[in-house]
């Protein structure tokens, strides 16, 4: 970091959990401070200002107030980019760790905010182009467009780290030099390995950038590690035109870290999210998207658990409302080994109908998925008709279809060995053909939401 | 007049000054000059005491420090009005987005374009009076418009000289060039500033008697909106808000609509942007040329959701005192009621004001006769996001209350991609009796009668599909689910890119005239498979689809009643 000036101050008058108070006249709202102490260096940024009053918020644990000394770095927190980080682990404030790669020397270029400048509305170019993960639920149903910013919402149990690996992994966006980044917010082991086996498996690992705030690690920490990731996306999408493809993963955790600083400070109640949690999360996933002038994207996949699979938690809504769409997993279909177990009626690519048919996916994509979707909602009306309702015979194929759905389309999982789970890769075109060949359960009258021609030609081939 | 910071918490500043500071006073804020307004006073003016000024900043205030200077402007936060505006994103602030870089802050200006001039034609003559909102000439503004250029309508009605003792001849004049002069030596110019918290005035309020075409069948066909009414499009995530207000954007009858990207993403500026751009308007030109973008998404500061607000209602204003029906879509309030809510937490003092000034908003809408003596309008259409769908939330019922027709979305139908997922039942229009004779004047069909028709139907099937069914249905109760559903499917269920509102009475006429086929036949079996042969002739072109579709239905009507007679 450089720096003009540095100013310190021995005058701390408190500490309360992770917030600091000190007098530093003159500090700036959002910069960055350091505290020494005989324990180390400490990492923290201004909140609040009043006279010469400043309120501090650590990254780290304060263990001793004993000779703490504040010093004011002005400028802005930041972190290094540059060629240097792919295929690196960096800690959860974007710092390498390990074979100490460290300033401009071991790749790193230069350094940027951590908190970006904002994106102008007017100079994006909505989001276009599919991408294929190789999954018919999504592919077909949902599709994932370059520069999206799409949710994965699932209670805890359900295979969203696989599902999010998977499509991490599987996805081809547009060009061949593509870049991955990972962000794992308060992680727990498991996660992380089943993470960096699929990447190494996957063969991605040296295209890959990933940052690790792991579950023991400061929660306030957490307040970083979604930022450092999209300046380090955002550097090689804007600044070296690479499509890049970021994970993040739990942003549950992050809205945990931003309710208890919340309560730290107000003492609010203990379940609830304070105002400005929207803007906050806004300003982490709108960093997302594609440039009217320039190559390169960012698309952002963000793992979000919902506590007791609640999908009304503050959350998840304030999530969903920023979002480009969500994909939410089922229980049930989990429960009868589907995967990926796709709620497809609750799933929602916001931006799939700019992307989707002729020349871009296949023909009549948008019609298809409409009749799907439509058929699925019915054939679910007529599961959920209390046991020993008289069906009707059109209404018994819908039945049929809703069986072959699940287990000709949805699922993809082919054998499940010991360690891993092997899915099944799917092109647009062969998840097209699943879908005609669950259609060809109901009678073609059912089928009005396709174009008639369309069914005609089908019939016959 | 200065002062200086001596707190900052989140987006608000709290300043000490010597000098007297108005509420919502415009500010500049320490050495970055952020831009603030002023939100809240405490204490007072002594000899040896300060009050404290709350400053609510419309930019993120990184690095701001204490003691760093604020300038008060002496005036509102205001708008620069004029032609160049049409056409344009600007921030809530009235800053032109288009002239900024990819990132915000690289650039950046004004409202109007700096560079253009506009053709000015002078109406007005040397010696006229020159009464507030009088014509003065007309400025052309991209392919078509015709922008009016009046006289400010803060110009005092009975001042002494007011009358024109110059006129700028026809000719190109860029907004800021003076266009006319009055005997008392008041200049004007293409453009004006106006305060975008202060209502226009106008002459007169209108009756809502005009329709508001959406371009939506069911919302003309079953809840109509009048020109100068206010509806309230609340749903939950993921309902369709905001693909419903951009079809709403693209399809309505109105010669000027001023979106607002509310707290929303900022992709769906960029979509609309885009899209409009290359969209033919019916009267030429663009879609882009009638329509203002205004966009303070998610990302951006708090404060400046509800300045954008405020900014596209005055733009309306400004076009309706033109004599323009003009319409403005907020999406959405419940993000506004949000910031509101994150900026009050910040306050020295007690917030509290966001549903009065809901109220305000909502009051600005309406139908006028202007100060020049046409007929003006702003239509305002607020979405709510309401946690969850639940139209019990505050915002949603506040807003609800000063509403005239509720569109309620539907979760349930959104899952099912049933779009428009309007939920016909449970929403309602107080505009239809009064809209009722000129809708049946305009589109030929009894409106009254043909929403009866639709709603009675909807709501029979809604009971007939209830919870438990445990005997074959009759063929008519049959009949009556399988004709709702190709109401609900082919009729109500409308693509949000190819709309089109004109064929809509069409439809419904042969609808009902196939329905009452089938009942005269006694619901033969032939009926339960048409679905597919309608939704043939619904995609047919709106010029041959009354004479094919009555073709078929004669056809299918002859191939009926042989079976009738052999009962």
């Amino acid at each position: 970091m450089t720096w003009l000036y540095r100013e310190g101050s021995k005058k701390i008058t408190g500490v309360s959990g992770s917030l600091l108070f000190a007098e530093a006249r003159g500090a700036g709202i959002g910069e960055p401070v350091t505290v020494e102490t005989d324990a180390g260096a400490l990492m923290g940024q201004v909140l609040h200002v009043e006279g010469a009053l400043c309120a501090v918020q650590l990254f780290d644990e304060m263990e001793s107030l004993a000779r703490a000394t504040l010093w004011l770095e002005r400028g802005v927190l930041e972190v290094g980019v540059g060629d240097g980080l792919l295929g690196r682990v960096l800690d959860g404030r974007g710092r390498p760790v390990g074979e100490g790669v460290s300033g401009r020397s071991g790749g790193i270029e230069k350094f940027v905010s951590l908190y970006g400048p904002r994106i102008n509305p007017a100079h994006r170019t909505p989001p276009g182009e599919a991408i294929e993960t190789g999954l018919s639920a999504l592919d077909l149903m949902s599709t994932l467009m370059r520069g999206q910013k799409i949710l994965l919402l699932a209670g805890a149990g359900l295979p969203t780290a696989e599902l999010a690996a998977h499509a991490a992994v599987q996805a081809t966006v547009r060009s061949r030099e593509n870049v991955l980044v990972f962000a794992g917010i308060g992680i727990p082991a498991r996660d992380e390995a089943l993470f960096m086996d699929a990447f190494e498996r996957g063969g991605v690992m040296e295209s890959s950038v990933c940052l690790l705030n792991r579950a023991g690690d400061s929660p306030m920490e957490r307040f970083l590690t979604p930022r450092a990731a999209l300046a380090v996306a955002e550097y090689f999408a804007f600044e070296k035109g690479r499509d890049v493809f970021v994970v993040v993963t739990d942003m549950l955790n992050y809205c945990d870290a931003l309710r208890d600083l919340n309560r730290a400070i107000y003492k609010t109640p203990e379940k609830e999210y304070p105002a400005r949690v929207y803007s906050d999360l806004a300003g982490i996933y709108e960093r997302a998207g594609c440039a009217a002038d320039r190559p390169g994207s960012v698309t952002q996949l963000s793992v979000l658990t919902l506590p007791d699979d609640d999908l009304s938690h503050p959350a998840a809504l304030l999530s969903a409302a920023v979002a480009d769409g969500q994909i939410i997993l089922d229980r049930a279909l989990h429960a009868r080994g589907v995967f990926p177990p796709v709620d497809i009626a609750a799933s929602l690519s916001r931006l799939m109908n700019r992307g989707i048919g002729r020349g871009r996916t296949f023909d009549s994509h948008r019609d298809l998925a409409g009749q799907l979707h439509a058929a699925w909602a019915k054939a679910m009306k007529v599961k959920r008709l209390p046991a020993g309702s008289v069906l009707s015979s059109v209404e018994r194929t819908y039945i049929d279809f809703a069986d072959a759905f699940e287990c000709r389309f949805l699922n993809q999982r082919v054998r499940e060995t010991a360690e891993l789970l092997s899915v099944e890769r799917r092109t647009f075109a062969q998840s097209e053909a699943r879908a005609w060949e669950i259609l060809s359960k109901l009678p073609p009258e059912e089928l009005y939401l396709l174009p008639s021609a369309l069914l005609e030609r089908k019939r016959w081939s | 007049m200065k002062g200086f910071v001596s707190r900052v918490s989140g987006s608000v500043v709290t300043v000490r000054t010597g000098a007297p500071v108005r509420l919502f006073e415009a500010a500049r804020v320490g050495l970055a000059g952020f831009p603030g307004e002023t939100a809240g006073l405490r204490g007072f003016w002594g000899p040896d005491s300060a009050p404290e000024v709350d400053v609510v900043l419309c930019e993120n205030p990184s690095g701001l420090s204490v003691d760093e200077e604020v300038s008060f402007t002496g005036g509102p936060l205001s708008v620069e009005l004029g032609p160049g505006l049409l056409g344009d994103v600007v921030d809530g602030l009235g800053r032109s987005l288009r002239g900024d870089g990819f990132y915000l802050g690289e650039g950046g200006g004004d409202s109007l374009p700096q560079n253009r001039t506009w053709r000015f034609t002078p109406s007005a003559a040397v010696g006229d009076t020159a009464l507030p909102g009088g014509f003065l000439g007309a400025a052309a503004e991209g392919s078509c418009f015709v922008h009016r250029v009046l006289v400010p309508c803060d110009v005092p009605r009975a001042a002494k000289g007011n009358t024109v003792a110059w006129i700028a001849p026809e000719g190109d004049y860029a907004a800021w060039d003076c266009i006319c002069r009055l005997a008392d030596g008041t200049e004007f110019s293409l453009s004006r500033r106006w305060a975008i918290r202060v209502p226009r005035p106008f002459a007169a309020r209108l009756p809502l008697d005009r329709p508001f075409y959406t371009g939506v069948r069911g919302l003309d066909a079953l809840l109509p909106l009048a020109e100068g009414g206010v509806a309230i499009l609340p749903g939950g995530p993921g309902t369709g808000k905001t693909v419903l207000q951009q079809s709403l954007a693209r399809h309505c009858r109105a010669d000027v609509v001023v979106c607002v990207n509310c707290g929303g993403r900022g992709n769906e500026t960029a979509e609309l942007f885009e899209d409009f751009s290359s969209i033919p308007a019916p009267g030429g030109g663009s879609l882009m040329e009638r329509t203002l973008l205004v966009s303070a998404p998610a990302d951006a500061p708090p404060a400046m959701r509800e300045t954008a607000v405020c900014l596209a209602m005055t733009a309306a204003e400004f076009y309706r005192d033109m004599g323009y029906s003009a319409v403005v879509l907020v999406d959405s309030v419940s993000r506004w009621e949000e910031a509101s809510r994150e900026v009050e937490a910040h306050l020295s003092g007690p917030g509290g004001a966001f549903y009065a000034r809901l109220a305000r908003h909502c009051q600005r809408a309406g139908a006028v006769e202007t100060l020049e003596g046409r007929r003006g309008a702003v239509t305002l259409v607020n979405a709510a996001s309401p946690r969850d769908g639940d139209f019990s939330d505050p915002v949603t019922q506040a807003a609800l209350r000063l509403s005239g027709a509720f569109w309620g979305l539907n979760g349930e139908w959104a899952r099912a991609r049933c779009f428009p997922a309007l939920d016909w039942e449970r929403n309602w229009s107080l505009y239809g009796d009064a809209l009722s004779g000129v809708l049946t004047r305009e589109t030929g069909e009894d409106w009254a009668k043909s929403r009866d028709y639709l709603l009675s139907f909807l709501s029979q099937a809604g009971e007939l599909s209830g919870p438990a069914r445990l005997q074959t249905l009759s063929d008519q109760e049959r009949w009556l689910l399988y004709h709702s559903e190709t109401l609900q499917d082919l009729y109500l269920r409308q693509n949000a890119t190819d709309l089109s509102g004109g064929l809509s009475s069409a439809l419904l006429r042969f609808l009902k005239a196939l329905d009452s086929k089938v009942q005269e036949a006694g619901f033969p079996d032939e009926a339960f498979t048409v679905r597919p042969e309608l939704a043939r002739l619904f995609t047919l072109p709106e010029e041959e689809f009354p004479d094919r579709a009555r073709e078929w239905l004669e056809h299918f009507a002859g191939a009926l009643t042989p079976a009738v007679g052999n009962f």
